[in-house]
């Protein structure tokens, strides 16, 4: 703890855990998409969805859609702007098993068809963790600088993405592997003592059966 | 170096080296995040500009927020001071309007800092922007304040809770209320004995307080309760800086707190399934705003 998450964060009210940490939530599936995506899909469940209206969750979830910071004065115009923006969004209710209370569903779509879907949970102080990257369980909170990259579940792959960070002098501090199934979708969430450059960025690109890489900043 | 352990922890190592809490907090974190002292000042003298924007946003005008529960209060509140309505004078009066606006803005999507949190917004704000007005107490020393502040909720989030959904509105506005008491002595030039008291004193007088918020906003009457939190603060603090001590020792006050929080039902914590939550017009007004059978 320090003295910053006491006295602090500024951010736009009404509430750390429905406005600022719902924006946080849309503002790593943002970065996760890595395009401005054409349409957004937002389902709320439990406290989220009933009390988005007075919460201004729906408005903090499309600002954070649209790169914004919990502190942007913008937010409470985010759904007029989103309009103008020809982003087409949608907000439905959902009821899901085993989630936390605070929790909403995000299905992006792009312009040329790239799709994403991001489950994640806000779960008090303005603090968030990723549960789900397309269907895939994860769990991070994006407090460090995480590198989210799915992969194909293939050998080889794991080693050739930690041999290319240790080979940069960047220290891994935590790292988590998932799976959809043996030999399909695979994703790793590594965190890192240091910043990734761009150029260790494209490095792990070019890693084959690597879909993509996404270095997540904390804010 | 700090560890948070205990008000009585804070109080003691400031008078073993003569230096205030505030001091004591500001080179800890300093050493603790590898910044130094003039970047972490520069963070809070920041928080606290952003402050003065929300104090006095809220009162220039009648502005709803989305649900139309809240708004325009601080603004009435101001009207009757200038026309000489009020009872208790400018510190009073100017200690609830500040706590009204910061809140007020804070149900309206405005920005404000989190102190400890959004809910309870405006009562550190409100209690050191009004004495730096009403006593011309440099902005420096209002910026250090905030360091005191935040060294005494750093102990009670440890021992106990700063969020109403596990404490109750004794742990979200009582905290924030024993944070400005304890910043508002060290300002005044209360010794650090004093602060534990002043932080006693203003948890001592809220025990017990529900988490009750109509609808499940964080509008009533989250919005008054910052009123009563930043004047019960200026309670606290007078007390202390009179040399009147707390009978039960703070740490002692703070984890009957948090003993309270545990013993309340989880209607009365942030589930606004009882209190105020669950009166007729309670009821009424959540189904008007979100349209519930």
């Amino acid at each position: 703890m320090n003295i910053f998450d006491i006295i602090g964060p500024v951010m736009i009210g009404p509430s750390s855990s429905h406005t600022a940490g719902a924006l946080k939530i849309g503002r790593v599936a943002w970065k996760l998409f890595g395009e401005k995506p054409e349409k957004a899909v937002v389902k709320l469940h439990g406290s989220f969805a009933r009390t988005y209206k007075g919460h201004g969750t729906d408005k903090a979830i499309i600002a954070g859609l649209m790169g914004m910071l919990p502190d942007d004065v913008r937010i409470r115009d985010s759904l007029e702007i989103a309009v103008r923006e020809k982003l087409n969004f949608s907000f439905e209710t959902v009821e899901l098993t085993d989630v936390h209370p605070n929790s909403v569903v995000i299905e992006l779509t792009g312009s040329l068809g790239k799709k994403l879907a991001v489950l994640g949970s806000s779960i008090g102080g303005g603090n968030i963790l990723i549960k789900q990257i397309d269907n895939m369980e994860v769990l991070f909170n994006c407090q460090n600088y995480t590198l989210v990259i799915p992969h194909r579940d293939t050998p080889g792959v794991i080693a050739s993405v930690t041999g290319v960070i240790g080979n940069n002098r960047v220290n891994i501090a935590e790292m988590k592997v998932y799976r959809s199934k043996r030999g399909g979708q695979a994703i790793m969430i590594i965190e890192t003592d240091e910043t990734i450059t761009g150029d260790l960025i494209k490095n792990l690109e070019i890693i084959p059966d690597i879909f993509r890489v996404t270095f997540i900043e904390p804010d | 170096m700090i560890d948070y352990v205990s008000i009585q922890e804070l109080i003691d190592k400031a008078q073993l080296t003569g230096r205030k809490i505030s001091a004591l907090v500001l080179e800890d974190q300093s050493e603790a995040n590898g910044r130094s002292e003039k970047e972490l000042f520069d963070e809070m003298a920041y928080k606290l500009k952003i402050m003065q924007e929300a104090a006095r946003e809220g009162a220039q005008r009648i502005s709803l927020s989305a649900s139309g529960l809240s708004g325009g209060d601080a603004f009435r509140l101001s009207k009757a001071f200038d026309n000489g309505k009020t009872i208790g004078g400018s510190t009073i009066a100017k200690v609830m309007i500040k706590a009204l606006s910061t809140a007020e803005v804070n149900a309206g999507m405005g920005r404000i800092v989190a102190a400890p949190t959004a809910g309870s917004c405006g009562i550190i704000p409100a209690a050191l922007l009004t004495v730096m007005e009403e006593q011309a107490i440099p902005e420096e020393k209002i910026v250090m304040g905030l360091f005191t502040a935040a060294g005494i909720g750093m102990v009670i989030a440890r021992n106990a809770s700063i969020s109403g959904a596990e404490g109750g509105c004794q742990a979200e506005c009582g905290s924030a209320s024993a944070m400005a008491a304890g910043a508002l002595v060290e300002t005044m030039g209360g010794n650090p004995g004093m602060v534990g008291n002043a932080c006693a004193f203003a948890l001592k007088n809220v025990l017990g307080l529900t988490c009750d918020p109509v609808a499940g906003l964080v509008e009533v009457p989250c919005i008054k309760r910052n009123a009563s939190g930043a004047v019960n603060a200026i309670v606290a603090a007078n007390m202390a800086l009179a040399e009147i001590e707390s009978v039960i020792p703070v740490d002692e006050v703070i984890l009957a707190m948090k003993s309270i929080g545990a013993l309340m039902s989880s209607t009365l914590k942030e589930t606004s399934e009882g209190g105020l939550a669950s009166t007729p017009t309670g009821c009424r007004l959540k189904n008007k705003i979100f349209g519930t059978a």
